[in-house]
């Protein structure tokens, strides 16, 4: 039998059509437009100004506080300006732009593709080199990855968890780095358990990638890597990916309400993380690119292309075929959690795993009908909730209700909407709901 | 640039949708519907037909003139509304008894509290039971499985009934029970309850269509059968063989179809075993000891009137409820 997690969950169509297309090197662009809040936490700190001169690597923008991340030129060029860009949601963000003159590296950084396996340093090391690449979690969630490997005292770590599982419908770039990148993958596991001082380490992914596992226990088999890395195959289901299903579908534990990963012995990170953090610690590489998977059913070209950030995300959709006439939204990351932009031509961040192009007839939302009261958001509800009693408490504004009902241990998963047959916006209300209970709880603690 | 859409997430939408779930209702209930033909001929045709379009008709005629909004036809929930209703009635019933059925299934059921999804009761069973309390006589007398001339017969719950109430002991009924034919549907009683087989071949498509889950079924029928058993071991001279209280009466249609009724049942998985097994229980129990030979219906409305308290008080199991393991 093959694991999963215990509660809910939904079964979209994968639709990964992208699965067969290697990732292609995208073209430097002509002007890199580079936030400095690409990450969960505090914006960094810009540190260049208009008319200094870059190389690609530098550094632009620093970490501001212990929940931050330093922020890297991917370009060569000069600063053209530090100003308010519209983000994809058109909301104007902190940004350094750049016009790109050459593709000049900073030399400290190694190019190569040599496998460098050998990593002597300290987990203090490992962890100080993580955190100035400016490594977050690139599954999307953008976590700085530096927080996350720096475990508090009196916890102890008994397990690293790799998320391959890549549950996002569509989606491809963890998959294709599985595939063409294992060994780095490897390498980048080995250094994660060497800075948190574990011995086990499990891949999660999920049985629909059988090449990857395939591909993964082949090198395992070799023995030139850990004894203790392990591959999980998983039964595919969707939300397997968020962090805390992967953990409770792979030991069986299931972080309590409230707390974290670490609770249950447990750090997670992404494929595409663990890539970065090799990068990072073996070749000096700070965060410059990162794979994105460019898809759609009607697009021509459906690729996973290592782009620079700051690159305009227009530029990848004329590149895989241009923009099909009948396109009604077009999704920044995955189906189920991604976010719909209102504007294209804003950048390519470390956190943009994939643009999605949708018809507009898969993009109209149907017409809602009365709740029939069958239960199936409840059955579906990965964290155990009921989907269809919070957002209705949502709508009435009742919060001391929507505190009891957990309503802040949701995980945003989209499971009740997806499954919902009267076709109610139920994870809209409860997003309302659930940011005013964490409004009113914080507000309560503060005190 | 081109009007493009924003919504926040998700972007997908699985294929559900309410009129899909009722037509497979519909179309589950077509097997027991064509054996009831088998047996009884045109007129269940002619019932289910009348039960049906009376359903709609008060359903279209109330949405229109009192409550004035747009027509909930297209749900599809008024036909199923009306199939079940035609399914608890006997197949020889006057046409306007099955009418009145309609408007007070609707219109008291379902539409007073505000239409599909706000309803307490099963739509269909309040129907049934108004017509049970109120026309007793009427929907009591079954024609005959042989199907000539409406002879009427007595359902099996009925005779066994009556056998026990003179003090027959149980050994001598038996020979007069048919528990293989029962099972397949040659038994009297409401049109759409006989062929129990029929009804679980619907219940299978359901649960394949992922319309229901095994939880309501299992559990209605599972207490019965535990109940049963534990009188019947007790004392198998005054109480029937379990599997006689399984196939008899409306207990499969009862169990698949109408306490499965989205609306009316609990939302929580515990919650709907307890609700299920209340179902079990208090059917025995009328059946064994109460004035009427059969209780499903009586057992699915008083559990039904209990779901709003199992759903404040019986919530789902919670993610990291469980405790993590110590090493």
């Amino acid at each position: 039998m093959l694991k999963t997690f215990r509660l809910g969950g939904v079964h979209p169509h994968d639709h990964k059509i992208s699965k067969d297309a290697a990732i292609r090197i995208f073209d430097v662009p002509k002007t890199a437009t580079i936030p400095l809040g690409q990450h969960i936490g505090a914006p960094a700190t810009v540190a260049v100004k208009k008319g200094d001169k870059v190389l690609v690597g530098d550094i632009i923008g620093t970490a501001t506080g212990f929940v931050s991340a330093n922020i890297h030129s991917s370009v060569s060029g000069t600063v053209t300006g530090v100003d308010a860009v519209p983000d994809g949601g058109n909301l104007r963000k902190p940004a350094v732009t750049i016009a790109v003159e050459g593709d000049e590296w900073n030399p400290a950084i190694d190019r190569t593709d040599t496998l460098i396996k050998e990593c002597t340093l300290e987990p203090k090391e490992i962890i100080a080199k993580i955190a100035a690449a400016g490594v977050v979690g690139l599954g999307g969630a953008t976590f700085p990855t530096q927080v996350k490997l720096s475990v508090p005292p009196g916890k102890k770590v008994e397990m690293l968890i790799i998320n391959g599982v890549e549950c996002e419908p569509y989606l491809t770039a963890d998959y294709r780095l599985m595939l063409e990148h294992a060994e780095e993958l490897l390498v980048g596991c080995e250094i994660l358990m060497r800075a948190l001082g574990v011995e086990q380490c499990r891949i999660g992914i999920e049985n629909n990638k059988p090449e990857a596992i395939r591909h993964l226990n082949e090198i395992l088999g070799s023995g030139k890597y850990h004894q203790g890395i392990s591959v999980v195959p998983l039964k595919m289901r969707y939300p397997q990916g968020g962090e805390k299903q992967l953990i409770a579908a792979i030991t069986g534990r299931e972080v309590p309400s409230g707390g974290l990963p670490i609770d249950v012995g447990a750090v997670v990170q992404n494929v595409g993380t663990t890539y970065a953090v090799y990068q990072a610690v073996q070749k000096n590489r700070p965060i410059v690119d990162r794979v994105v998977t460019v898809t759609g059913k009607q697009l021509g070209q459906p690729s996973n292309l290592l782009v620079r950030i700051g690159t305009p995300i227009s530029a990848l959709i004329e590149a895989c075929g241009g923009m099909p006439a009948d396109t009604g939204k077009i999704i920044n990351g995955g189906p189920m959690m991604g976010r719909a932009m209102a504007n294209i031509d804003a950048p390519v961040t470390k956190g943009t795993s994939g643009v999605l192009l949708m018809k507009t007839e898969e993009s109209l939302r149907k017409a809602e009908m009365p709740c029939i009261q069958c239960a199936k958001c409840v059955d579906a509800c990965p964290m155990g909730l009921e989907p269809f009693l919070i957002s209705k408490l949502s709508r009435l504004g009742l919060y001391d209700r929507l505190e009891k009902e957990r309503t802040t241990d949701c995980i945003e998963c989209g499971c009740c909407s997806f499954t919902c047959p009267s076709n109610l916006p139920l994870l809209d209300y409860i997003r309302l709901g659930k940011a005013e209970t964490m409004k009113i709880i914080r507000a309560r603690q503060a005190k | 640039m081109s009007n493009r859409i924003v919504a926040p997430s998700p972007h997908l939408h699985g294929d559900f949708s309410t009129p899909r779930i009722m037509r497979d209702v519909v179309i589950a209930l077509i097997p027991a519907f064509a054996f009831s033909v088998f047996i009884y001929g045109l007129s269940a045709v002619f019932v289910t037909g009348i039960a049906i379009l009376s359903c709609m008709l008060f359903e279209w005629l109330i949405d229109r003139f009192m409550l004035r909004r747009a027509s909930t036809l297209g749900d599809w929930s008024a036909v199923v509304t009306g199939t079940l209703l035609a399914f608890n009635l006997p197949a020889n019933i006057s046409p306007w008894l099955v009418i009145l059925g309609s408007l007070v299934a609707i219109g008291i059921g379902k539409m007073s509290f505000g239409g599909l999804g706000r309803n307490l009761f099963n739509p269909a069973l309040v129907g049934r039971v108004f017509l049970l309390i109120s026309f007793p006589v009427q929907m009591t007398l079954f024609p005959d499985t042989a199907g000539v001339d409406a002879i009427t017969g007595a359902t099996p719950l009925a005779f066994v009934k009556e056998a026990l109430k003179t003090g027959t002991p149980v050994t001598e009924i038996m020979p007069n029970i048919d528990l293989g034919g029962m099972l397949l549907g040659f038994k009297d009683g409401s049109m759409g309850e006989i062929g129990a087989l029929a009804l679980l071949l619907g219940g299978i498509y359901l649960l394949i269509r992922k319309v229901i889950t095994w939880r309501i079924p299992v559990f209605v029928l599972g207490s019965m059968f535990v109940f049963a058993s534990i009188l019947w071991l007790a004392d198998p001279q005054e109480y029937m063989n379990p599997l006689f209280h399984l196939f008899a009466g409306g207990a499969m249609l009862g169990a698949i179809f109408m306490a499965t009724d989205y609306v009316t049942s609990p939302m929580s998985k515990a919650g709907q075993a307890i609700y299920a097994i209340g179902i079990g229980v208090i059917t025995i129990l009328i059946r064994v000891w109460g004035a009427y030979p059969e209780g499903i219906s009586f057992a699915i409305l008083i559990m039904n009137a209990t779901v709003p308290l199992i759903n404040m008080y019986v919530k789902p199991s919670r993610f990291g409820g469980r405790t993590p393991k110590k090493k």
